[in-house]
């Protein structure tokens, strides 16, 4: 299990085929990534996340291990950025290993429901028009219930 | 105790931390305290539906005790992902 909270940009192809190498126990691998979505009609200049350091590392260490509790897991990998973002860059990863698909996906799936509304990240919107802190969803919220 | 507060909350008030003298029994009674020191905090503090508290880096109720407590931090619903 690895847990990674970093200003840096990461490799995708580099970390996924990391994550990957040397399972022969494991049939299922999924990578999942979330990218800085520009806004239409008002240009995104920067995404600014801010986070709080070491609830946010304890807060994704718990996560994970639920989840490979939760759905048999092999293993588990999740990377979060912070800092200010351009539109297209990647901002987080999670990868998950099991031994079918089905965990491998559906721990994915929780792993990001539990990152988007359980873990001690801002955004921040900046355009020319200025900044904006993006709003919780209630939907994001709701979206834990299906894993109670 | 060391209180902490983020994203909207950090620029309504000011500060990103500050060290606070409390008696308060429970997060609800700290936040009491803070409304009533300034006009910046009653303003961070009006709706307590628009906020997230967490102690000793674990998200909590309002209601929680805060016996022993080192560190508390307030801030909006998180959006990470």
């Amino acid at each position: 299990m690895r847990i990674s909270v970093q200003e840096a940009a990461f490799d995708l192809g580099q970390e996924a085929a990391d994550f990957a190498a040397g399972r022969a126990d494991m049939g299922a691998i999924v990578t999942f990534t979330g990218v800085v979505r520009d806004l239409p009609g008002d240009p995104l200049d920067v995404m600014e996340i801010e986070h709080y350091p070491g609830m946010t590392e304890a807060a994704l260490t718990d996560m994970a291990q639920q989840a490979v509790t939760r759905f048999s897991l092999g293993d588990v990998l999740v990377i979060h950025r912070f800092g200010a973002l351009k539109p297209g860059e990647m901002i987080m990863m999670v990868a998950t290993a099991a031994p079918h698909r089905k965990d491998a996906f559906a721990a994915a799936e929780f792993l990001m429901d539990y990152l988007k509304s359980r873990a001690p990240f801002w955004k921040r919107e900046v355009t020319a028009q200025g900044g904006d802190w993006v709003a919780a969803k209630d939907e994001d919220e709701a979206a834990l219930d299906r894993w109670s | 105790m060391n209180v902490l507060y983020f994203a909207w909350v950090r620029e309504r008030i000011g500060v990103p931390r500050e060290e606070v003298e409390t008696g308060a029994r429970t997060v609800n009674d700290l936040v009491v305290e803070l409304r009533a020191r300034e006009e910046r905090y009653a303003a961070a503090f009006e709706d307590l539906s628009a906020l997230r508290v967490a102690v000793d880096q674990t998200l909590v109720d309002f209601d929680t005790p805060l016996d022993g407590a080192r560190e508390v931090a307030f801030f909006p619903p998180m959006t990470g992902g």
